[in-house]
């Protein structure tokens, strides 16, 4: 049971390092932002998963503050597309983003109590060092637009907390 | 009301008044960016702290052992030092984020 969990968390990491590495093509600003937005939107998604199924009062809270912190970040930068008049643009890394993050929700779905727990939490560890690692190595770099670059940096430094956050819980869920 | 017994009340309030402020300071520490700024203070015990947060995003001041102040977006909120020596706190939502007290005795 266990080590077919670490292979679908390898497999996760394997997908989103894949599905970054194509962005390595330098993204453009608009791609950028759209790729931070969906990355935002996913990890609400599964949050929401968690608060529907999870009976962890610590895992909940989390949860929580997840939708929280995303909801709050993704509508600064919807403020921000609408004040530079930049449409964010779909491409193939959120499009694997998106792949990935809805099979480990069909996967997360399948479990209940304490494996469903340990699962989601272990997949926001590595869904944010997944996030963190692209934010430095290619978003933050590429990004032009200084206000779009500020952005983002912020966003890495939310990401990085939210990690520590989430290995946290999880030493507290063993 | 008799004018002696007003001008006692008026001693009375510029004694007060002369006393509390040299005491008790209040200390402004910024949230910005996900900072503690600055990460380091002084103060003494007795002295109020309190966090302005300028970020859309909820922040938590807490104590590795002690108190534990939410701080909402965009709002402040404080505490009263009532102990001596060094406090390290954190942000319970995003751990990176740290800063320091160092209380001493009045
Ligand atoms: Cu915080």
């Amino acid at each position: 049971m266990l080590i077919r969990f670490s292979a679908a968390i390898a497999a996760m990491c394997l997908l989103s390092g894949a599905a970054f590495a194509q962005a390595a093509s330098k993204p453009t600003d608009p791609q950028i932002a759209h790729i931070a937005y969906t990355a935002g939107v996913l990890d609400i998604t599964a949050a929401k998963q968690a608060i529907s199924k999870s009976k962890s009062k610590d895992v909940v809270a989390f949860a929580n503050d997840m939708v929280r912190d995303h909801e709050a970040v993704n509508k600064q930068a919807l403020d921000l597309v609408k004040k530079l008049n930049v449409a964010p643009e779909d491409n193939d890394t959120s499009k694997s983003l998106s792949k990935a993050a809805a099979e480990k929700q069909v996967e997360l779905a399948k479990l209940s109590g304490a494996a469903y727990d340990k699962a989601y939490v272990a997949n926001e560890v590595a869904y944010h060092k997944t996030v963190n690692g692209a934010l430095e190595s290619t978003l933050i770099p590429s990004a032009t637009n200084p206000e779009l670059k500020s952005l983002l940096q912020t966003g890495l430094k939310i990401f990085q907390g939210h990690q520590q956050h989430a290995e946290h819980v999880a030493s507290m869920l063993k | 009301m008799r004018p002696g017994r007003e001008r006692f009340i008026l001693i009375g309030v510029t004694l007060m008044t002369g006393l509390v402020p040299a005491q008790a300071e209040t200390i402004q520490v910024v949230i910005d960016k996900l900072v503690f700024s600055p990460a380091e203070i002084n103060a003494k015990v007795g002295d109020t702290i309190e966090w302005v947060n300028k970020d859309v995003l909820a922040h938590t001041a807490t104590a590795r052992d002690g108190w534990d102040v939410p701080i909402a977006a965009n709002k402040s909120a404080s505490v009263v030092l009532k102990n001596a020596g060094a406090v390290d706190y954190y942000c319970r939502f995003h751990p990176n984020m740290k800063g320091r007290i160092v209380v001493e005795p009045r």
